[in-house]
């Protein structure tokens, strides 16, 4: 029975039915152990000291709760010039790569887009065949391809075109190849699902009233589907900044971006903090086009 | 010289015929409705005409001039979608200035058009707004200055009433056709809801099936429907089958009674013949007829609807028929089950094609 005297408990706006956190936990269960703990364990590493041993450096934190971290690798990480040209270097060759899967796969996903409803599975499909190969495979193949005994330089000699095998493998052409097949199906898909969003009246109505098929391309399809790029640039640019495989298989040997810093310091020197902090660098210069992005979303 | 003729325009979609040798002209500064249900072609008919669509027949002339090979871009005429299609991206003024830019119109000219068109849909002041920020009759309104501020020869309207609650459906028609006599271009609308198009067009022109079944007046085409599907369509009239007497007359089984008809039948006797009769042309008074009378049918009333202004009643004649009365409400309703005599002047009937 309800005591009388007692008043209806007002409705609160965010109650969590327990439905509602059986859906929830899983999903912040996840993200708190892959998410926020490794996190908090990179950064505590960042935060610690090269040492000889096992693990390979002194915990920022001492026995009994005593700090004694340190802020040098963090330094390190922002004034010694090797690592803040591999920083924009890095950053740089995101946005390149970034742009031209923007190039390469606005194309592309118009054209799906606009293709009739039943030619569009087959196309995204074929979009996403790729997948379907090992990464590695598909990176060993371009090595095959473009190496001086590979099958480029082979036929361009046996066609009599050159003489000499061109120096295509360990280029930063090679390494832009081998970026932009990896990364254009994150550029394609958010690209296509914006342009097939759109309502085509909209498009018939520039027309309508004056506008060239390139107009209307211009004043109409390109602004309507900004949202959509510029999601695939970030898709694109978060990952491509720290890629390290396609760089260190086909890129230039002098390319030192992040990726390969981070190895190198991990495996090589042995250099756990630093290299922790490296990550932890990463991260915060990424969070800055997410937010970006973010604001642009909530700007519409 | 017609501002728009269409000359056996043909257009199919795989097996189905969207529109079927359609013949059509409309005179310059004319209100057109199209009228018909879904899937009747009247989409088709204004998107060939704006030229989203080619024609696989006949020919498309404004002013004389052949459209048919134009890209829509180079058209003159101009199109109000009936999902408005407003650029999203752009503020009602840059909306409304789109075709303006387009056509090179000078920025001060423009200003001033791009004015003048809000000021007659009486959207001042919401220049600024993006399409989301607008209730459905604003869109609607910048829909219509956006394709009346490039000043077409003709507009044509997808349903530019349909979206809107019907509160604002009648007021928004009186606009409509306001603007249509202000600005003095052809406007051809399409529509299913036939009181919509009665009350704005000219002229209405009834499709099915990808052909036009009867072009008119409104008035005209409603007292004289030309087939079944038109007087069902307009306004729901009855129908009654019979045969053609010798005397001009027509054996009306199913009504229990003679029709005869003000017009001709122009068939031969014995042959069947369908005459259609408005609800509201029926009087309707309590008592019988004598059995041999002419357009006067006995029955019983067997359903009462009250519509307001109008009641309708559903009265079963002694011969098998149900017909549909109106008539006005002041004057009362009838009681159910009650025995009553149907009459009719002979000019009510009208004698169908098919």
């Amino acid at each position: 029975m309800r005591r009388p005297d007692r008043p209806p408990r007002p409705a609160r706006r965010f109650r969590l039915a327990p439905r509602r956190l059986v859906v929830l936990l899983p999903a912040w269960a996840w993200l708190a152990l892959f998410v926020a703990a490794p996190a908090l364990v990179l950064l505590g590493i960042a935060l610690g000291e090269y040492d000889t041993g096992v693990p390979p450096f002194r915990p920022p934190l001492g026995p009994g709760g005593a700090w004694q971290g340190t802020l040098a690798n963090f330094a390190a990480v922002a004034t010694d010039p090797f690592y803040r040209d591999g920083f924009l270097r890095s950053l740089l060759v995101a946005f390149a790569t970034a742009a031209l899967c923007l190039l390469v796969g606005y194309p592309m996903a118009l054209a799906m887009a606009r293709a009739p409803e039943a030619r569009r599975t087959p196309l995204l499909l074929a979009v996403l065949l790729p997948f379907w190969t090992g990464f590695l495979i598909r990176v060993g193949a371009w090595i095959g391809l473009l190496r001086d005994e590979g099958w480029l330089n082979g036929v361009l000699r046996a066609l009599g075109v050159i003489g000499e095998p061109l120096p295509l493998l360990y280029s930063d052409l090679a390494m832009y190849v081998g970026m932009v097949h990896a990364y254009l199906p994150f550029a394609v898909l958010p690209l296509y699902a914006a342009l097939a969003r759109r309502d085509p009246a909209v498009e018939e109505a520039a027309a309508d009233l004056g506008a060239r098929p390139a107009v209307v391309f211009v004043t109409v399809t390109l602004p309507l589907s900004a949202p959509g790029a510029a999601a695939a640039f970030l898709l694109v640019f978060i990952p491509a900044a720290g890629e390290f495989v396609i760089p260190d298989l086909l890129g230039p040997p002098e390319a030192q971006l992040v990726g390969r810093m981070l190895w190198g310091e991990f495996f090589q020197n042995r250099d756990w903090p630093l290299a922790a902090a490296l990550a932890v660098a990463l991260l915060a210069v990424l969070i800055l086009p997410v937010r970006l992005f973010q604001r642009l979303e909530a700007g519409r | 010289m017609s501002l728009l003729r269409a000359e056996g325009v043909a257009k199919r979609f795989g097996a189905t015929a969207a529109l079927d040798g359609l013949d059509l002209e409309i005179a310059p500064g004319e209100f057109f409705a199209l009228l018909g249900g879904s899937g009747s072609g009247k989409t088709t008919l204004l998107r060939l005409i704006a030229g989203f669509e080619t024609p696989d027949a006949g020919r498309l002339l404004l002013e004389g001039r052949d459209l048919v090979p134009l890209p829509p871009h180079a058209r003159p005429v101009a199109m109000m979608f009936q999902s408005y299609a407003l650029f999203p991206h752009l503020s009602v003024f840059d909306n409304v200035a789109y075709g303006l830019r387009r056509a090179g119109v000078p920025r001060e000219e423009r200003r001033r058009r791009v004015a003048e068109a809000l000021a007659l849909v009486r959207l001042e002041g919401l220049e600024r707004r993006r399409p989301h920020q607008l209730s459905g009759g604003q869109r609607q309104r910048v829909a219509l200055a956006r394709s009346l501020v490039v000043r077409p020869r003709l507009l044509l309207l997808d349903e530019p009433l349909a979206a809107l609650d019907a509160g604002l459906r009648e007021a928004t028609g009186f606009e409509l056709r306001a603007l249509q006599r202000a600005t003095g271009a052809g406007f051809v609308m399409v529509t299913h809801d036939q009181a919509e198009a009665m009350a704005l067009a000219d002229r209405i022109g009834v499709l099915e099936r990808g052909r036009l079944v009867q072009v008119g007046p409104p008035a005209a085409v409603y007292e004289r429907p030309a087939t079944r599907f038109v007087a069902a369509f307009l306004g729901g009239a009855n129908l009654l089958a019979g045969l053609v007497r010798a005397d001009g007359g027509v054996d009306c089984a199913e009504a229990g009674c003679l029709l005869r008809p003000a017009a001709p039948v122009g068939r031969p006797a014995g042959a069947p013949v369908t005459l259609a009769l408005r609800p509201e042309r029926v009087r309707l008074r309590s008592g019988e007829a004598p059995a041999d009378a002419v357009n006067a049918a006995r029955g019983t009333v067997a359903e009462v609807a009250f519509r307001g202004e109008l009641s309708t009643a559903l009265v079963r004649l002694d011969g098998g028929a149900t017909l549909r009365v109106s008539r006005p409400s002041a004057e009362g309703a009838p009681a159910r089950g009650a025995r009553v005599t149907l009459t009719w002047p002979a000019e009510a009937l009208a004698v169908l094609a098919d």
